[in-house]
């Protein structure tokens, strides 16, 4: 039997799991230099996650099964999304276990259980995130859609391991249609991973959280869990860009030259991915919740354009 | 001559024809009546699955001949694949909620008499299932009102509220209106098939082998669409389901959104791809349209809801959409000569027919637990139940994740399924319909989105945080006949959530009965663990993979953070250090809504009133704030008023004419056979 596809998929499960926090920290280490901050580091993340996994849970009286399962089914769907997505290989056995839509899917979930931890306590916080959360994700989601269809119409197929190699093989260049679909789905990774202008991860100003309120209750191990789950997260997001928009460089033989390329192609993709996102950040302000509307409508119709240039240009 | 299925189907029936006599006979002990009625419509009710099961596992199609009826006109029976599968939609839920009754219905003893309930939920099973054996139109028809009366007598139950009487009504004038227009159908194509002039037309046996002129097969799909769709609560004919679903005893409510609906999808797909059979392709265009409306219109006040059941109720209308979503896309490309594309979006359309029908079975046996514990509809005044009930409350989750699209369950399958087909579009000749039908993507993704949204509202108001209400009734989780139909339904979501190959294996002979081709090959090419609709380049999904996936690892973190023993530490709430919280500061329904009807607002009526008390210090202090909401369905006003008003015109007109004189009656006799002597001689 070929050892060689599984240990490609564990291997990508724990560069998922190591490379999510240092992303992060290669985030927070750019904002702070380009706000002239000087920064905590790029392992910050990781001291953060093992001061919180030592420390004891504190939980509201009132909390339920779902308070105490959320963080876990967050954590595992993520690890599930780490080990589809092509990351290092497209050769991998569990490829074929979710297309693009699937994948969008698992996410949702995550978020659902999210959304119900933050009503399970009964704080007027918790259903704010919550309601807030799911807004914000009806109209996302409807963008994500329009952008996968404008990037399968090329390759015949959701199933993001045919669609970066596709890309890869040289049958689709730079196009018109795939230029709309990208920015598009930067909007959409920018609303789903809760970044500015649509979210501040590190704000704890009462009325313009979204993802944090829903877990201000949360503590210890629970809380752990559910931060690294939001960095595998935009781990996640961006590896699925990279997958589906700039996938050079991804091993598709059984090779450890290929393997080893590919992961530093990876890590040269995630620092130029880290910078853009920063200069986003950076340069804009955090919007009001209503005009959220128009941030994602303008997403929705770049998808949309790109799928018109599609039939009207190629 | 050995007994095929649908003997076995006609037994089902026979039993629950008799099934009111023995229970009129029971009348005097009600206790033994709830146990022995519906233990014998759950018998009935499985035999009708095993006789539909088979139908569809063997492909065949059973035909019997009843000489009963008018003379020279005897009732047809016909159990091929399609009623085979419709059989088993209807029979599994049916099974389902019987056994729930059992324990449901023990709620109205000493309130009330039960015997009405009993006798009218038989007649009502009966009568849907003969809509799917019938095979000529007479029959069907008079199927069809046995299911209408016997559901309008069961939403008229507790017939002493006004709200009953009125959902009541309304319901019964929808459901004749619509089933005038079936009649008219049906009499165009019977007409069409053997001429005016004979009889023998109104089987459908004559029909299928009739060719039909474009024109007059238009006339009778527009005819039936239009009675189907009053059945199934399309946008705009949806009014009566959140007025009628929300009153009815709960376990009705079920099987009158979970599968009494399905009928009507039942009579599109049997009108249109086996009666008249060849279509123009803006007929599926007409269908997903509405499909695409009634969704998104659906789902988008379900969201404005505050009432369970109304807000249950209103996401009937939201998958009814998405079940007409696939069966318009479905006709299109079949239209376009594209069969196995057609093949995909049918089975999409029928396995979200069968999908709905157990988690929205689930969900209204839920509410009906709910409503049983608290004797409490809205939600506003709920909260905390999840500790109190827990067997409901997780089994309530298990509908709202099926019916939210999320995986694993049920719902998202069928969704999945929906969206390859849109995504196959592109292989349409028309390039106006390539533009246009991948929007109706983007619509069913903003659907599966908000449904989302809606039932983290739904569950997150009623069974979690604190109760909201004033006071707190004694509340005690469901008996066990509740919670054994309830886990059934959860079982079977679950089930057909990760093992989607199976069901649409066995569902495959639908699609090759109606289209010629089906997907059941390429969709399970890699075995029962993979889901591959057209090819596995194409897309594929895994179930089981994803649900132990899951699973798996949640245990296995669990299990690694557990290895040291940490003390959990039971606190009160922490609320960024907010002090003095109650229960009213909660978010509660309207307020989750509110940035959705902030954002949507246009589509609904909305009356939001603020009004402080005067008597303050200053305005921004005020001592007491009334607010007022009223979010109203828009299609009242523009559709229904003017026909009321007019009608109500209309009666005043005519009641002129009753002079309340004999002589008058008289003249009016004598002058109409005059008319009808001169004109019709």
């Amino acid at each position: 039997m070929n050892l060689y596809p599984f240990v490609m998929e564990i291997l990508q499960v724990l560069i998922l799991l190591a490379i999510g926090p240092v992303f992060v920290g290669w985030v927070r280490v750019l904002k702070c230099w380009a706000q002239g901050r000087s920064s905590a580091g790029l392992l910050q993340p990781y001291r953060d996650l093992r001061k919180l996994f030592s420390k004891d849970v504190v939980l509201a009286e009132n909390a339920s099964w779902i308070f105490r399962f959320t963080p876990y089914l967050v954590f595992g769907t993520a690890v599930l999304a780490g080990g589809i997505i092509p990351i290092l290989s497209t050769d991998l056995p569990l490829a074929a276990t979710a297309d693009v839509i699937v994948l969008v899917a698992l996410f949702a979930i995550a978020r659902f259980f999210t959304a119900l931890a933050g009503m399970d306590i009964g704080t007027a916080f918790g259903g704010m995130g919550a309601s807030r959360e799911m807004t914000v994700a009806s109209l996302a989601e409807p963008a994500m859609l329009m952008a996968i269809f404008t990037m399968s119409l090329a390759s015949r197929s959701t199933s993001l391991s045919y669609m970066a190699q596709l890309v890869m093989s040289g049958q689709s260049v730079l196009r018109p249609s795939i230029v709309f679909a990208l920015l598009a789905f930067i909007l959409i990774t920018l609303a789903e991973t809760g970044r500015i202008p649509v979210d501040n991860p590190a704000t704890h100003l009462e009325l313009t959280m979204i993802h944090e309120a829903m877990i201000l209750e949360y503590s210890g191990r629970h809380l752990a869990l559910i931060e690294w789950a939001s960095m595998m997260k935009l781990f996640l997001f961006t590896a699925l860009g990279i997958a589906v928009f700039a996938p050079w460089g991804i091993a598709s033989s059984a090779d450890l030259v290929a393997v080893a390329a590919a992961l530093l192609f990876m890590l040269l993709k995630l620092g130029v991915a880290g910078v853009v996102l920063v200069l986003i950040e950076t340069g804009l302000a955090k919007m009001r919740l209503f005009r959220l509307t128009e941030f994602l409508g303008s997403a929705f119709l770049l998808a949309t354009l790109g799928m018109l240039s599609y039939f009207i240009l190629e | 001559m050995n007994p095929g299925p649908i003997d076995l189907a006609s037994i089902s029936v026979i039993i629950l024809l008799c099934a009111p006599l023995l229970v009129s006979l029971l009348s005097r002990s009600q206790r033994l009546l709830i146990y022995s009625g519906f233990a014998l419509t759950a018998a009935a009710s499985l035999l009708a699955v095993f006789a539909g099961a088979w139908t569809v596992w063997s492909g065949e199609t059973q035909k019997l001949i009843m000489l009963i009826g008018l003379p020279d006109l005897p009732f047809h029976l016909r159990l091929d694949p399609l009623a085979g599968f419709f059989l088993v939609v209807i029979g599994l839920l049916s099974f389902f909620v019987s056994v729930y009754s059992i324990g449901y219905v023990k709620g109205f003893l000493g309130k009330r008499s039960v015997t009405s309930l009993a006798i009218f939920y038989c007649l009502f099973l009966a009568g849907m299932y003969m809509v799917v054996l019938s095979d000529d139109a007479l029959i069907f028809l008079i199927s069809w009102e046995v299911m209408a009366a016997a559901s309008y007598f069961l939403v008229m139950f507790e017939d002493e509220r006004i709200e009953n009487r009125r959902a009541a009504f309304l319901y019964m004038v929808v459901a004749h209106v619509g089933a005038i227009a079936i009649l008219l159908s049906f009499g165009v194509l019977a007409g069409l098939a053997t001429g005016f002039g004979s009889f023998s037309g109104y089987t459908f046996d004559a029909m299928r082998s009739a060719h039909f002129p474009t024109e007059w097969a238009t006339v009778a799909f527009l005819l039936s669409f239009f009675g189907f769709a009053a059945k199934a609560g399309v946008v705009p004919l949806h009014v009566w389901l959140p007025e009628a679903h929300p009153v009815a005893p709960s376990n009705v409510s079920a099987l009158m959104s979970g599968v009494m609906l399905k009928t009507a999808i039942y009579g599109i797909i049997r009108v249109t791809f086996d009666l008249i059979r060849v279509f123009p392709w803006w007929w599926g265009a007409i269908v997903l349209v509405f499909g695409l409306v009634s969704a998104v219109m659906g789902v988008l006040y379900a969201l404005m809801q505050h009432d369970l059941k109304r807000l249950l109720a209103y996401h009937s209308v939201e998958n009814i959409g998405i079940i007409l979503i696939g069966i318009g896309l479905a006709m299109i490309f079949t239209a376009f000569k594209l069969p196995l594309l057609a093949a995909l979006a049918l089975t999409a359309g029928i396995y979200h027919t069968l999908n709905h029908a157990m988690f929205k079975g689930l969900l209204f046996m839920g509410a009906g637990a709910v409503l049983h514990a608290t004797h409490e509809r809205n939600m506003e005044e709920m909260g905390g139940l999840i500790h109190l009930m827990p067997w409901t409350a997780a089994l309530f989750l298990i509908g709202c994740i099926s019916i939210s699209a999320l995986p694993p369950f049920n719902g998202f399958v069928s969704e999945w399924l929906t969206f390859q087909a849109f995504l196959l579009s592109p292989s349409l000749p028309s390039p106006l319909l390539k533009l246009l039908i991948p929007m109706g993507a983007a619509l069913l993704a903003l659907t599966g989105a908000l449904a989302a949204a809606c039932f983290v509202k739904a569950f997150g108001v009623t069974f979690l945080g604190h109760w909201r209400g004033h006071h707190r009734p004694n509340v005690r989780e469901a008996d066990w006949p509740m919670r054994i139909g309830m886990i059934m339904a959860a079982a079977a979501c679950l089930f057909l959530g990760i093992l989607p190959t199976l069901a649409i294996g066995w569902m495959d002979a639908v699609p090759q009965q109606l289209i010629g081709t089906s997907i059941g090959t390429s969709a399970g090419a890699f075995g029962w663990m993979w889901l591959t609709p057209v090819a596995y380049q194409r897309a594929s999904y895994s179930g089981p993979i994803v649900f132990f996936g899951i699973l798996g690892i949640v245990i296995a973190a669990y299990l690694l953070l557990h290895v040291r023993p940490g003390a959990i530490q039971r606190v009160p709430i922490w609320d960024c250090g907010f002090e003095k919280i109650d229960q009213r500061m909660q978010y509660n329904a309207t307020s989750f809504a509110m940035p959705i009807r902030r954002i949507f607002g246009f589509l609904f009526n909305v009356k939001e009133r603020v009004r402080t008390s005067q008597q303050t210090v200053h305005k921004a202090f005020p001592k007491k704030l009334y607010y007022s909401l009223h979010v109203r369905d828009r299609f009242w006003g523009w559709l229904y008023k003017p026909v009321i008003a007019a009608s109500f015109w209309g009666s005043r007109k005519v009641g002129r004419l009753q002079q309340g004189r004999i002589q008058a009656y008289l003249i009016y006799s004598f002058v109409t056979i005059i008319v009808l002597l001169v004109f019709l001689r």
